[in-house]
């Protein structure tokens, strides 16, 4: 045991002595949760909007104005031809297209029906179908606002509760995701490159001839980095809590209890990474880049994991990202308990005692 | 001088074992499955529906919900409370309570509530939810006008018939969008964590003495070093290309060397950003930190993931340093609007300005004596 704590220290005041990497972990995590947690949201905002407006009457211009005070679009530029269109999608001038046909008023007015043509730029699918949905619905609301008998006409009205997250921020959904990333990543990269590092500069050697069984060894490695991990965790939730007013609307000490275990399971993913590979290069390799692209594309982190193809789902089954954002969801912003996230909270565990043990089974104490 | 800088860099990376298997084989595998994850789409969304009145017309209105091709049946719950735990357990998306009396309501002309809870941690699948829930409502309560009030209908019978039309993509095909976007990331990550490592493995394995004491001049050095990943950039994006074809039967709309000439300059300003933080770092733990950070920032703020348009104005500002946001909007355009390079020089001067400004601060910042 006494050999267990002079490791231990022996690792802390090898990071503590790194200055700028202390730094860089700390600060990065701050920086990054700031920044997206602010910056990043799916929903549409001030879209560039062109229009094509043959003949220009009240209908029209109401219907413009409408368009221009949403908050959803901006009307930039009043195109006069059909052929104009394509230019102003190809020099990103803008996204969307309404085109009223001629004699918009007079037609409505004279045989009750009027068409107007929504050109969408898709290159980007996504918003584009929001675009399109978004225009139409201000144009049905002008519709209702002009056929409108008063009460007579409106039956059924709907009443809206949004439940979790009322203003709709972009934040609910993007910290846990962020969260999520920053810390595996960080969490694997950190303790891959370590251990891989002593294998390079050659003081692996040293341990190994000691009389320090391997899996004491590997604790020791470990333990710098857990803490590392838990003051990372500990500013992320605060900053997320006090500076992008996203709350942890459910026990605390159930999140704490989660993160805890997905902090365990990324070092143990980045334990299984350091015996695998044999140079820094090739740990960084496969922590930074085929880590990062599935954690950030498969865990749901920004794309809801039940769109995807059931193939595909699967494969996000096996990051450990993806059912530690679910957990994190849950808790944080549906303010549910432990009891909810056993199912989260159960693979996690599995996954991070599988990994601890084939890391400890292919952990050589002979150097090749 | 550079002709041996040079063939002493290839060999390296060729000798490598484990980089030349990683640069052919990453592209395939990221091409391959991830433009797959990419939808947005708000589809089959679950919905519980709390039936408070069982009439005809509340189990009409459930009916039309359902059979619509944006809403499935989750399941019928009998109270809020029970819907509630739907919502908890992730197996339903959105509330609906039809209040009791409600078929008596709208026979009586009375105006009647239907009550819409949707699950709003993602903010926009609640948004979608809700506005598909009015669209149906309201068509609803129209055909029951129809139906009952005959006269009062006919009063309203200006209709404004709106149709869309998809430019460039009409079947709003995703992977024609992620596809463009994954070959840019795969190119910042290689080409960006490469050259950051590249400086700072031969300081940390002490090789960097012998450079130092050599009479190779800075900029010779510098060159040397990024011209092996100019052709690793190319290597990738042309498998990219292949596997565009070949899986999605993707081809650029606009030519291929436009994409060549600024996945060029792209290269070389983020190999300079690489060569710079490895001039800084002491250890090659620092430069991939260093990297990975900047590398993330660039990636989600270049809008890839989230529309540009979309961010606060200083989130903007920033985008507007990040050269991720320049080539990805390039790399769309050309292959599916088919723009050329005189629509696009704006971008080619800014990606420009941050291959020499970088490579600037890479050749200035290499010291050969400390």
């Amino acid at each position: 045991m006494k050999q267990l704590i002079s490791f231990i220290q022996k690792e802390f005041r090898h990071i503590l002595r790194d200055r700028t990497t202390v730094m860089i972990l700390l600060l990065m995590p701050i920086i990054q949760i700031i920044l997206f947690g602010f910056a990043l949201t799916t929903e549409v905002k001030n879209t560039e909007v062109a229009v094509l407006v043959p003949t220009n009457d009240e209908v029209t211009d109401r219907i413009v104005d409408k368009i221009n005070a949403s908050a959803y679009f901006d009307v930039v530029k009043n195109i006069h031809g059909t052929n104009e269109i394509e230019t102003v999608f190809r020099d990103g001038k803008a996204k969307l297209v309404v085109v009223f046909e001629n004699h918009f008023a007079q037609n409505l007015q004279h045989t009750g029906k009027a068409h107007i043509q929504l050109i969408a730029d898709a290159t980007d699918p996504n918003a584009a179908n929001s675009f399109v949905f978004y225009a139409g619905n201000i144009i049905a609301a002008y519709q209702q606002e002009l056929g409108n008998q008063g009460k007579e006409g409106l039956l059924i009205q709907p009443e809206v509760k949004m439940l979790y997250n009322p203003q709709m921020k972009g934040a609910y959904n993007f910290v846990p995701g962020v969260l999520g990333m920053i810390m595996i990543l960080i969490c694997a990269m950190m303790t891959s490159i370590a251990i891989v590092r002593e294998k390079e500069m050659g003081t692996m050697e040293i341990l190994l001839v000691s009389p320090m069984k391997p899996i004491y060894i590997v604790l020791s490695k470990i333990a710098p980095y857990f803490v590392l991990s838990c003051i990372n965790f500990a500013t992320i939730i605060l900053l997320s809590v006090f500076v992008l007013n996203v709350p942890v609307a459910g026990s605390f000490a159930s999140l704490i209890v989660v993160s805890l275990i997905y902090i365990f399971v990324s070092l143990a993913l980045g334990l299984l990474i350091s015996t695998l590979t044999s140079s820094q290069l090739a740990a960084m390799m496969i922590s930074g880049m085929a880590l990062m692209i599935p954690v950030m594309l498969l865990s749901g982190m920004i794309f809801p994991v039940e769109n995807m193809p059931t193939w595909l789902q699967w494969i996000s089954n096996f990051v450990p990202a993806r059912w530690y954002i679910s957990a994190a969801k849950s808790i944080m912003i549906k303010g549910l308990g432990i009891t909810s996230v056993l199912k989260e909270l159960s693979v996690l565990s599995v996954m991070g005692i599988t990994l601890l043990l084939i890391s400890l089974k292919k952990f050589k104490i002979r150097l090749e | 001088m550079i002709k041996y800088l040079l063939k002493k860099e290839f060999k390296q990376i060729i000798r490598n074992p484990f980089l030349p298997r990683m640069i052919l084989v990453f592209p395939f595998v990221v091409l391959l499955v991830f433009p797959w994850a990419a939808n947005y789409e708000i589809r089959n969304m679950n919905a519980s529906i709390v039936d408070n009145d069982h009439s005809s017309y509340s189990r009409r209105l459930t009916q039309t919900i359902v059979s619509s091709e944006y809403f499935k049946l989750a399941d019928f719950s009998s109270t809020y409370n029970e819907a509630l735990k739907s919502i908890e357990q992730n197996k339903a998306d959105v509330i609906i309570q039809i209040p009791a009396n409600f078929e008596k309501d709208i026979i009586n002309r009375n105006g009647t509530k239907i009550m819409i809870s949707p699950n709003a941690v993602n903010g926009m699948k609640g948004g979608i939810a809700v506005a598909y829930l009015s669209q149906i409502v309201s068509k609803f309560n129209s055909n029951i006008l129809v139906e009952r009030f005959p006269q009062s209908a006919v009063m309203s019978n200006s209709f404004i018939q709106t149709d869309s039309l998809f430019q460039f993509n009409k079947e709003l095909n995703y992977q024609v969008f992620m596809v463009p976007a994954l070959m840019v990331m795969i190119l910042t990550l290689l080409c960006g964590f490469l050259p950051a490592v590249s400086i700072v493995f031969e300081k940390e394995i002490g090789t960097m003495e012998q450079i130092n004491v050599s009479p190779v001049p800075k900029i010779v050095f510098i060159l040397a070093k990024l011209i092996p990943f100019w052709l690793i950039g190319f290597i990738v994006i042309t498998i990219g290309f292949g596997v565009a074809w070949g899986v999605y039967g993707l081809v650029p709309n606009g030519h291929f060397y436009t994409i060549y000439i600024f996945a060029f300059i792209f290269i070389l300003g983020i190999s300079g950003l690489g060569l710079v933080i490895s001039n800084y770092a002491q250890t090659m733990q620092q430069a991939v930190f260093i990297v990975f950070f900047f590398m993330m920032i660039f990636i989600m703020m270049s809008g890839l993931y989230t529309p540009i348009d979309s961010m606060p104005n200083w989130g903007q500002w920033i985008a507007a340093f990040d050269p991720l946001k320049y080539f990805m909007s390039v790399m769309r355009s050309v292959y599916l609007k088919g723009s050329d390079t005189i629509h696009l020089l704006k971008d080619l001067c800014i990606l420009c300005m941050f291959a020499v400004f970088f490579n600037a601060w890479a050749i200035i910042s290499y010291r050969k004596s400390q």
